[in-house]
């Protein structure tokens, strides 16, 4: 069957390039020569879409000439869909993304080389670390925007009744010192919970080497052939060793934890089962929405090891379309967006940071309501994720490494068997995308 | 041969029967459960099956944020324009496949399996390239034209089935009666095939109505932006979402399925039975 599937495919491909090179849009310049550009935004939440739209809008009526059109893109869905419309010549001008997804379409060619085009004011507003997100071999592909690190979203009352100490951003909690408290935290009666901590490690990844490079951990090693190894360091061993310790010998972590996303924990919370919740900064917007009437609540840095508070982020992302007509109009609209005071609106509609250290500065962001001072105090160890730029990444993280993380984490596999595949297996995953 | 059962073994039909609806049911009733809970009983450590505040905000909310009557509308066109195009198409064509057993009649069904085995993906870009040189990107007569290309196997396997379960007797005796072979199809062939017609308009629009990749694809604007698409903007980063207003879209967008299945359910019955016992 599969050579009539072959042939079919060919035959759909030969007609769609034939018909492809019959056709000859303009597009982007309309008849009056306004320049007409699509941002397509991945805005979600209400308060996010408002401040997208109400930007356009203040754009669109102060730049008559450069008209932009508001796209609405899904999250869900966001890599097949911009792949499709690179194939099909039809991609959004501007392209809101997330860091971590820009390598392929950096590398395929389908994304605007920025640097020539970045005004200096933007440039020197966001920091070196931010912009290595967005930087793949020598070009950046994209101006990141937004982050958000990993905090711990703890149960007040608990924590005081306890009488642990108290982590802040100048004095946090060694994995250590976490490890301790958790197990300070775990029990039952007054001042205690079910356990002191939940971790949501649905996708264990990510959460693993962002937060290990607090400890030193860094897993991925580029040599000066600019290859890419993987090698465990005693750095990369904290973090998960934490975890299991917490799941498997103290019994401080919630096993049924393991296999939850972020919002699944979250009643558990609520309810005095957990102590203390790792998850994204932005999840204190559902705490908001969902925690029940008098629920006392507060945001703690994760814990810090010996590179202190940093951690892995993959930002939210503005590109430009290497198809777009008009990729020096684009970029004036990002640079227009990412003005410190819009930039602003945005991080406030999202829960989420700014990158830029003007926008960062602004008062709005350092309040204590809602936990915010706490996250901007976590800003500057905010670093590139280790994996950002490793070309088969993404098939090493599904085919290896979460199986092998969730083993370990949940003690079915030891601490060598973990090293073996994640390095072993892991490298041969690599390999084949160097050649 | 007959089938003996004891009172027991009954009983323990009846449990299975009533375990497997009890299965299917319960994402239905989580959801409508879930569509009417304020955002604090989402997050109880202990939620109930019934909402102990009982509210609208979500279905406001959902509204407020999202134009689901315009995307339900979309949809609804989408979907019935290709139920009705694919049988109208698949019909005739399944008649000659199933009455005339041809060299041509067995490699269009060879074509149909074949055509089974195309991932999305394998199509997407190649239809995208055409739909754009029809200029028929962001059009719902675009995506109309999609979902009948990719219904139509299926719809033509259906309908084979039902046009062989059909007596050629029949047909014969109608000839022989002096009918002619329009008159035949049309009194003697099409009022038996009916059911049949039915459930394959049905599982088209179905189909439709559930499809999301191509629609997310090739609609840009949210003017022309089906259901299925207009729900993922609930969704956010990591699997967060907008739970209340998500379910309560989600319950909206499931109630023209089952109305539809409600009203013709006796047709698709008889439909899926024509020709099952041998007479």
């Amino acid at each position: 069957m599969r050579a009539p599937v072959r042939t079919a495919a060919a035959a759909a491909t030969a007609l769609a390039l034939l018909l492809t090179g019959c056709s000859g849009d303009g597009g982007g310049t309309d008849t009056n020569g306004k320049i007409e550009l699509r941002f397509q935004s991945l805005a979600w939440q209400k308060e996010s879409v408002d401040a997208n739209k109400q930007l356009v809008k203040e754009w669109n009526a102060t730049h008559p000439d450069i008209q932009v059109e508001y796209v609405q893109g899904s999250w869900d869905s966001v890599h097949d869909q911009l792949l499709t419309s690179f194939e099909g010549d039809e991609a959004p001008d501007v392209i809101h993304d997330a860091s971590d997804d820009l390598a392929d379409f950096a590398y395929g060619g389908y994304l605007a080389e920025l640097r020539a085009l970045l005004p200096d004011r933007l440039t020197a507003d966001i920091p070196e670390q931010s912009w290595r997100t967005t930087t793949f071999g020598d070009g950046v592909y994209g101006v990141p925007f937004l982050q958000e690190p990993r905090v711990l979203i703890a149960n007040t009352k608990i924590l005081k009744a306890s009488g642990v100490r108290i982590p802040t951003p100048a004095n946090p909690w060694s994995w250590e010192e976490f490890r301790q408290v958790t197990k300070e935290l775990t029990g039952k009666g007054e001042g205690k919970a079910t356990y002191g901590v939940a971790w949501p490690l649905k996708e264990p990844v990510s959460v693993t080497l962002n937060l290990g490079l607090s400890s030193g951990g860094q897993l991925f090693h580029r040599g000066a052939d600019g290859k890419v190894t993987i090698r465990l360091d005693e750095g990369d061993q904290v973090v998960p060793g934490t975890i299991r310790d917490q799941v498997n010998t103290d019994h401080s972590a919630a096993r049924t934890a393991l296999g939850m996303g972020g919002s699944d924990t979250l009643p558990g919370l609520f309810g005095g089962r957990y102590a203390m919740v790792p998850l994204g900064f932005s999840y204190r917007q559902q705490v908001v929405e969902q925690a029940p009437e008098g629920f006392d609540w507060t945001v703690l840095p994760a814990p810090a090891g010996s590179d202190g508070l940093a951690q892995g982020v993959s930002p939210q992302t503005l590109s430009v379309a290497e198809s777009s007509p008009h990729k020096k109009a684009a970029v004036q609209f990002i640079d227009f967006l990412l003005r410190p005071p819009n930039m602003v609106r945005l991080a406030e509609g999202d829960w989420m940071l700014p990158t830029g250290t003007a926008a960062l500065a602004d008062p709005a962001l350092h309040t204590t309501e809602n936990g915010w001072a706490t996250g901007a105090a976590l800003a500057k160890g905010l670093r590139s994720a280790p994996a950002q730029s490793v070309r088969g990444y993404p098939e090493w993280k599904d085919k290896v490494a979460t199986p092998a993380l969730q083993e370990y984490y949940s003690g079915a596999i030891g601490r060598d068997e973990l090293n073996r595949r994640l390095v072993d297996d892991g490298n041969r995953v690599l390999a084949r995308y160097q050649r | 041969m007959s089938i003996r059962t004891g009172r027991s073994a009954r009983t323990g039909q009846y449990v299975a029967l009533l375990g497997y609806l009890v299965f299917l049911a319960f994402p239905f009733l989580w959801l409508i459960s879930t569509a009417f809970k304020p955002a604090r009983e989402l997050g109880s450590l202990h939620p109930t099956w019934i909402p102990e505040h009982p509210t609208l905000d979500n279905f406001r909310q959902a509204f407020d944020e999202q134009p689901l009557l315009q995307a339900a509308a979309n949809s609804l066109i989408a979907a019935l324009s290709a139920a009705l195009i694919a049988v109208v198409i698949a019909t005739p064509m399944a008649y000659v496949m199933a009455r005339h057993r041809t060299r041509l009649s067995a490699a269009a069904t060879g074509w149909v399996v074949v055509s089974q085995a195309f991932p999305f993906v394998l199509l997407i870009i190649p239809l995208f390239l055409i739909l754009k040189n029809l200029h028929l990107i962001n059009s719902l007569w675009g995506l109309i034209m999609v979902y009948v290309v990719w219904a139509l196997p299926f719809a033509l396997w259906m309908l084979v089935g039902y046009v062989r379960a059909v007596p050629p007797e029949l047909e014969e005796a109608a000839s022989v009666d002096g009918a002619s072979r329009l008159r035949t199809l049309v009194s003697v062939t099409a009022p038996l095939l009916a059911p049949g017609i039915v459930a394959t308009a049905l599982f088209a629009f179905i189909t439709a109505w559930n499809e999301f990749f191509f629609a997310l694809v090739l609609l840009k604007t949210p003017e022309k932006q089906t259901l299925p698409v207009v729900l993922t903007h609930f969704l956010g980063a990591e699997g967060a979402a907008e739970l209340g207003p998500l379910a309560a879209a989600a319950f909206l967008a499931t109630l023209p399925s089952l109305v539809l299945f409600a009203v013709i359910q006796r047709r698709i019955t008889g439909g899926m039975l024509a020709g099952a016992v041998k007479s």
